[in-house]
């Protein structure tokens, strides 16, 4: 029971943040991906930086518990999957998340969204044997350093923990460095909504 | 008006490090499985069976992993598939708060309108065919961009540098062709 309090409690944080950063808006998301608006790129990337440096000082300080990360594998279909996710995310301005988030905000093109999404998800669970006879799904799950306890490989011969601090904060970095737009000229336009 | 990329980036990091200090890493994109999995059960009650310790389905991806994704349709009042109602209620509650969506961008979003104007069915052909390709694409990656590109990214794992080196690599081309003006 209290693991669906947690749900309740995290999932609704999420999806009120989603909301209030914009990425629940395709105007936001295309303005990003079209590289003319990349305010919603730092936003993401310092909270990946952000939660990065929290989770492995946490790890660290034996504060959070390692048994809690859950790395998926790598495998060629990775790659293959990120591209038809990113042609689609493109497209629609949304990814699974912050399609089912601008469904409820009342977008009607998100309705459509989650439609052709669940179709989608459904063509995969029938195609699936195809992908794994092909050897395509087939990978370890692999950290770029090892983290101590984790029980996952790395693939740099350097502590985990401490690399993982490193690359959060340099997300950090990045996210300060990003400027707002990289294509066009004049100041980033912020959508109206 | 958004927040803030330094407001906003620090309270989505918090979020996405509660989840994994309290529970695990955010993920959103096996329940849209989970829920086809429901329906097709409904429909055909043979889809998901009961075993002796635990759940199968005539599906072999729901059966895989000795049947977690089978077990989750059957018993949907879990975690991870709670999680996702719950964010949509959030998003909601967090809309209404700020005035709500205006009716004009419920019904097209300005970047579309600046790009294509009033082509509200052309909008949602291409929503519903995006939708397609992107779940199907998840799935066959195993996440999506919760999953993978910030959960994954944040745990330094290697699959999440190489989905949203995929992701990006597809997203950057196909949205400057399609969304020139930028609305």
């Amino acid at each position: 029971m209290s693991s669906i309090i947690l749900a309740v409690v995290i999932g609704a944080a999420f999806g009120a943040v989603l909301d209030r950063i914009g990425a629940t808006n395709p105007n936001w998301i295309g303005k990003m991906l079209n590289l003319t608006n990349l305010h919603l790129m730092k936003t993401i990337l310092l909270a990946i930086g952000t939660a990065s440096v929290l989770m492995f000082g946490g790890q660290m300080l034996g504060l959070v518990d390692v048994g809690h990360m859950s790395v998926k594998t790598a495998y060629a279909g990775v790659f293959i999957g990120g591209l038809l996710l990113g042609g689609g995310w493109a497209a629609a301005g949304y990814c699974p998340g912050t399609g089912v988030c601008a469904a409820a905000t009342g977008r009607k093109d998100a309705l459509f969204y989650i439609a052709g999404g669940l179709l989608g998800a459904a063509a995969y669970m029938v195609t699936y044997p195809a992908w794994k006879s092909a050897g395509l799904l087939e990978g370890e799950k692999l950290t770029l350093g090892t983290v101590p306890g984790s029980g996952y490989d790395g693939i740099l011969p350097v502590s985990g923990d401490i690399l993982g601090i490193v690359m959060g904060l340099a997300f950090v970095a990045v996210a300060i460095a990003l400027p707002e737009r990289l294509r066009g000229g004049g100041e980033a336009v912020a959508p109206a909504e | 008006m958004v927040l803030n990329w330094k407001t906003g980036g620090v309270v989505l990091g918090l979020v996405f490090f509660l989840a994994v200090l309290l529970v695990k890493p955010i993920g959103v994109s096996t329940q849209f499985v989970i829920l086809d999995a429901i329906v097709a059960d409904a429909v055909s009650p043979d889809f998901i069976t009961q075993t002796d310790d635990g759940y199968t389905s005539t599906n072999a991806y729901m059966a895989k992993s000795d049947g977690k994704y089978a077990g989750n349709a059957a018993n949907p009042l879990n975690y991870s598939f709670v999680f996702v109602l719950a964010m949509a209620l959030g998003a909601f509650l967090s809309a209404m708060a700020r005035g709500g969506v205006p009716a004009e961008e419920r019904k097209l979003p300005a970047i579309w309108y600046a790009n294509y104007g009033d082509t509200p069915l052309k909008r949602y052909t291409v929503a519903f065919l995006g939708g397609f390709i992107v779940l199907y694409g998840a799935r066959l990656a195993g996440g999506c961009t919760s999953g993978h590109m910030m959960s994954g990214m944040m745990q330094t794992a290697v699959s999440g540098y190489i989905f949203a080196a995929g992701a990006f690599a597809a997203a950057v081309p196909v949205a400057i062709m399609m969304y020139k003006r930028e609305g």
